[in-house]
């Protein structure tokens, strides 16, 4: 391998779309940034994804974050001139009894006043929008949905975002892994690598289910645990549906991508945390047996591949991003529990204003390590997978 | 006759576009499966990753022995979701 860059402004610890996307825009910005990523691009949970995108959740901070982000999507193939498979073909959120609706009306409430496009549906109207769905197989009584809610491509989206990174002078070094952090009079001095050293001003930790160990480096403790969620995918059929179906009963999420593929997942019943790689054939007859009660149509379809990937997970399944008070540089992009993909083009870029141009919104404050400090929480409800 | 020479069925993956992918700097056959979805297909990969590494062997010049082949994933055999779903008694 080639002799690495000991020098930047910013080193980035992982290769996922957050991690990319961070690359673009800081060396957009002109500054010097080394990426350090242990496998190939996508490796992590950015590549194992169910690449969905919504902005229907239960905390506004959620779904403000993930608005503005669908907006980035929509404008990101003609930003980086290159295809990133964006299709809004909507969310919908199966809605299945009395306490399920009340928690579906108040999350509505509060993202019609962020300004959403979302509604409730009837049984009947379900089945106008994904024909192969059974209400009463799966219980339904109704349903969220929003249009401007779909799908992007996580492997076209990462590369494009690397792509321009090079472009802009970034280095991306693959399969080069952190080993250690350095730093000096409470500020971030260095990286170390299994390819020498890097002298630095900032240092991101974007590494997804490492990020825990990744902190650990400099003494702080993050209280992200990694669980192990699985996912399978048929054989590619006619197109039949354009929206991802999901319930956060259920934990069931599925949709068609456009090559033809149905692709979901589904928590397998008491799954402790750990990095646990091995599929396992619970998932494969739970998620089976749920999809065919759901939509009935698809028990003809071949299961083709099933595989797994971990969640990030923090105490109130919510981000963290910013810095950590007490050293300077050292900056959180982590803890995404499971939706750090469709969150990605917001947060990365309330990053790169606080690294690059020192802005502090408030929403970075709400989502800092620091709130966890003996402050009682507001958990996200509105999870799948 | 066409010019172009198939390594990838399933996904209709051409010789020519899997070497204009490792010139890009996919030199790995897991990096090529994410660029190009090599292997993805319904046959996963037992028809074309072979014949990948060959061209990875070729245009990096490593041996066979250096370059990792994804892991095979289950279910193996196409298995539909019916099947799957049944209990022992059905």
């Amino acid at each position: 391998m080639n002799e690495i860059d000991h020098k930047a402004d910013v080193v980035i610890i992982g290769g996922g779309v957050n991690g990319c996307s961070l690359a673009y825009q800081l060396s957009k910005r002109g500054m010097k940034v080394v990426l350090c990523e242990k496998g190939y691009l996508c490796s992590g949970a950015t590549g194992r994804c169910g690449a969905g995108i919504r902005q229907q959740w239960s905390t506004r901070e959620n779904s403000e974050l993930a608005i503005k982000s669908i907006q980035i999507f929509e404008r990101l193939e003609q930003e980086l001139g290159q295809d990133i498979g964006l299709r809004q073909g909507g969310y919908l959120i199966v809605v299945h009894d009395k306490s399920d609706m009340k928690q579906a009306k108040s999350n509505v409430n509060m993202q019609k006043a962020l300004g959403l496009d979302v509604s409730i549906l009837t049984p009947d109207e379900i089945v106008d929008i994904v024909p192969i769905l059974d209400v009463n197989g799966m219980h339904a009584v109704g349903a969220t949905f929003c249009p401007t809610d779909g799908h992007v491509d996580p492997f076209k989206t990462t590369h494009a975002y690397a792509q321009a990174a090079i472009k802009h002078g970034a280095q991306l070094y693959k399969f080069t892994k952190v080993v250690g952090i350095k730093k000096k009079n409470k500020r971030i001095d260095s990286v170390l690598t299994d390819r020498g050293k890097i002298s630095t001003d900032f240092v991101i930790n974007a590494a997804g289910a490492w990020s825990k160990q990744i902190a650990e480096m400099v003494g702080v403790k993050l209280p992200n645990k990694p669980f192990r969620k699985e996912i399978l995918v048929t054989e590619r059929v006619k197109p039949l549906f354009d929206a991802m179906v999901i319930s956060f009963k259920d934990g069931i999420y599925f949709s068609q991508q456009e090559e033809g593929q149905v692709l979901g997942g589904i928590p397998i019943p008491n799954e402790k945390p750990g990095y646990l790689t091995a599929p396992t054939f619970d998932f494969l007859h739970h998620m089976a047996k749920t999809l065919a009660r759901y939509a009935p149509p698809l028990k003809h379809v071949n299961v083709i591949r099933q595989w797994t990937g971990y969640y990030d997970v923090t105490p109130d399944a919510l981000p963290i991003i910013g810095e950590v008070e007490g050293i300077k540089g050292f900056i959180q992009c982590n803890g995404f529990s499971g939706h750090g993909f469709m969150l990605s083009p917001m947060v990365t870029k309330i990053l790169t204003a606080y690294i690059a141009d020192g802005r502090t919104p408030h929403i970075l404050k709400r989502l800092s390590l620091s709130r966890f400090k003996g402050k009682k929480i507001v958990r996200e409800v509105s999870v799948v997978g | 006759m066409s010019d172009k020479i198939f390594i990838c069925r399933c996904e209709d993956l051409t010789k020519e576009e899997i070497d204009q992918a490792i010139d890009e700097g996919y030199k790995t056959l897991e990096e090529l499966k994410c660029k190009l979805r090599l292997g993805m297909g319904s046959c996963q990969g037992r028809g074309c990753l072979l014949l990948a590494r060959r061209l990875l062997c070729q245009k990096t010049g490593k041996s066979t022995e250096e370059i990792t082949v994804p892991p095979s994933r289950s279910p193996f055999i196409p298995v539909s979701i019916g099947t799957l779903a049944s209990d022992k008694d059905e």
